[in-house]
């Protein structure tokens, strides 16, 4: 594991037969799990509700205690170190945030560090830091209380509270189960970026496939008693699920699915489109069109950044290029999946405008390279297996 | 009335010693009883079983006749304060120690589960997060029961306590003489007085000791 200073990389968490046994009850919840988790990887537990996922997480931290079996966060025993100074490592966030209604933004994310007995101002300026990391305004929010945040203003707290003592390891139990489904995107965005920026080993549980497949390097389907059925990475889980109960829960549309792995800028655009200026003259653009035999011309504004599109008829009527044709309704970025490519390509007739950064206009992608991306990775898992 | 007055005024002395008697005894029950109570609270809101048994035992209590429980405690305790201080302990009891179970167990699971999966110590979850968020509960009990001392406090006159209870009582015992009535009105007025003051400061030290962020549920 490598530790350099600006990418901290996160622990590894080792959990060998690990088994919780209610008293009681004739099976048990959780039956000798055995993975590892790498370092400063996002591992999704995913499996139906009463699997014994969460059972399992909560172990990591000593919520739950294990029957038997050994949990070992960077080769060190947890059963070994003090369940509340154990926690104080492990960032842990959960479903509804678990925010404390008495304690303003600032006291609730403080908190973690209070307990370690930071000093006030490491303390504050770590406050200001996480609120600015989670995308909230300090002069904003610092002094409100959670019940003036909205659902997902809360959910970006409990993350900024489990980040605030900058914890290798940070334990996710479906943060996002109860906010509503845009929200739930922009968090989970968030979550991506910041990961980016962090190397966390993060354990995230949650009951979606679909959130797995977006956030997991790994992902772990768990079956009852938390079995693993299969613990693989999102693309080779929707290319070859190993049984069918995987498939069953990896759900129809798992090609669709794949598309959302991909993003725009992993796939070689098109230079063909013939590109014009709003000061260029239509008949220069037209000429140019019945050279190459082309029907239609994209217009770039005076920045680069891609605005209309014009058919060889329309330029026959129009005078100027600023106002000839129609804009463009529906564009990607090189950052989108290749599933919102898709959706372009299938709004804008065909083929969908690709911008790069602050707009500028990149290329296009076309319904057939989508196509040929995915028949390329269903080769590539059928070599590999 | 105007006898009255005049009467206050001759008593003025010992009418006010009596209230600030009769004041001091409730408070201090009441912080006693804040005390036991929302120790048994804390001690059974997490079974369900034991609340139960907790609220009934105290609720029993509340059912004696304070009267009687007075005269069944002079045998044992005898006269005077000791007597009046265990009664109206005991009498102060039960809404404190309901409204603290019902404020603990009231509280979102998702919230202590946070702070103990944070790393906050057991005790730590007991003081800074569960009593916390209670308090709005626990003081609303006490002040309930603050209310209730206050009359029943002027009956601990019968096993001579301290308060206002002895004035209403010496008046009714020589009801016909001359100032009799004004004996009376005088402790009873007295006390519904000192009620009202002492429920006007617990509101406000609820103000001050209730986070913002948990006002709206006191």
């Amino acid at each position: 594991m490598t530790n350099t200073e600006n990418a901290p990389s996160g622990a590894e968490i080792r959990l060998e037969e690990v088994t919780k046994r209610y008293s009681g009850t004739a099976s048990p919840a959780v039956a000798s799990v055995t993975m590892t988790i790498p370092p400063g990887k996002t591992v999704i537990f995913v499996g139906p509700s009463g699997c014994g996922k969460t059972t399992t997480m909560k172990m990591i931290n000593r919520l739950i205690e294990p029957t038997s079996g050994r949990i070992s966060i960077d080769d060190r025993d947890v059963l070994d170190i003090d369940p509340d100074k154990l926690r104080r490592t492990i960032g842990y966030a959960i479903q509804q945030a678990g925010l404390f209604p008495h304690m303003t933004v600032a006291q609730n994310i403080g908190m973690v560090p209070s307990l370690l007995r930071w000093n006030k101002k490491k303390l504050a300026e770590r406050v200001e830091e996480m609120l600015d990391l989670v995308g909230l305004d300090s002069a904003v929010f610092h002094d409100r209380y959670p019940r003036q945040l909205s659902g997902g203003q809360q959910q970006r707290v409990g993350v900024a509270r489990a980040l605030a003592a900058d914890p290798p390891v940070l334990l996710m139990d479906e943060p996002f189960g109860a906010v509503d489904p845009i929200t739930r995107g922009n968090l989970q965005d968030e979550l991506m970026r910041l990961q980016s920026e962090l190397h966390k080993t993060i354990v995230f549980v949650t009951h979606d496939f679909d959130e797995a497949v977006k956030l997991g390097d790994r992902i772990a389907v768990l079956g009852e008693q938390s079995k693993i059925l299969q613990y693989d990475t999102p693309e080779a889980i929707l290319q070859n699920p190993a049984d069918d109960t995987v498939a069953g829960f990896v759900g129809a549309g798992a090609s669709l699915k794949q598309l959302t792995l991909l993003r725009v800028r992993d796939v070689e655009l098109k230079q063909e489109a013939i590109t014009a200026r709003p000061d260029e003259t239509v008949e220069a653009v037209r000429r140019q069109l019945e050279e190459r035999n082309r029907p239609f011309a994209l217009v770039l504004d005076e920045r680069d950044r891609p605005a209309r599109w014009v058919h060889k008829r329309q330029l026959a009527q129009a005078s100027s290029l600023r106002t000839a044709g129609k804009p463009i309704g529906d564009f990607v970025s090189t950052q989108s999946t290749l599933q919102d490519a898709l959706e372009a390509c299938l709004a804008e007739g065909g083929a969908a405008v690709v911008t790069k950064e602050r707009g500028r206009y990149a290329g296009t992608i076309d319904i057939d390279t989508v196509m040929a991306t995915v028949q390329r990775l269903r080769d590539e898992a059928g070599v590999s297996e | 009335m105007n006898q009255f007055f005049e009467f206050v005024g001759q008593r003025w002395g010992s009418l006010l010693f009596d209230l600030y008697q009769h004041g001091s005894l409730v408070l201090q029950c009441t912080v006693l009883a804040v005390v036991i109570g929302v120790g048994i609270g804390i001690a059974v809101y997490s079974s369900p079983g034991g609340s139960a048994i907790a609220t009934a035992l105290t609720s029993a209590i509340l059912t004696i006749p304070s009267f009687a429980l007075f005269g069944l405690f002079i045998p044992v305790l005898g006269l005077g304060v000791q007597p009046a201080v265990i009664t109206l302990t005991l009498y102060a009891l039960l809404p404190i120690v309901r409204n603290t179970i019902v404020g603990l167990a009231n509280i979102d699971p998702a919230v202590t589960g946070a702070a103990r999966g944070i790393g906050m110590h057991r005790l730590g979850v007991l003081t800074r997060i569960e009593l916390r968020l209670a308090w709005p509960s626990i003081l609303a009990g006490t002040r309930v029961s603050v209310q209730m001392l206050m009359g029943i406090a002027a009956i601990a006159a019968f096993a001579k306590g301290p308060g206002l209870g002895g004035s209403i009582f010496s008046g009714l015992a020589a009801i016909g003489s001359k100032t009799a009535v004004d004996r009376a009105l005088a402790g009873t007025i007295g006390i519904v007085v000192l009620a009202l003051v002492v429920d006007g400061l617990l509101v406000l030290l609820g103000r001050f000791t209730t986070s913002p962020g948990v006002r709206a549920r006191a």
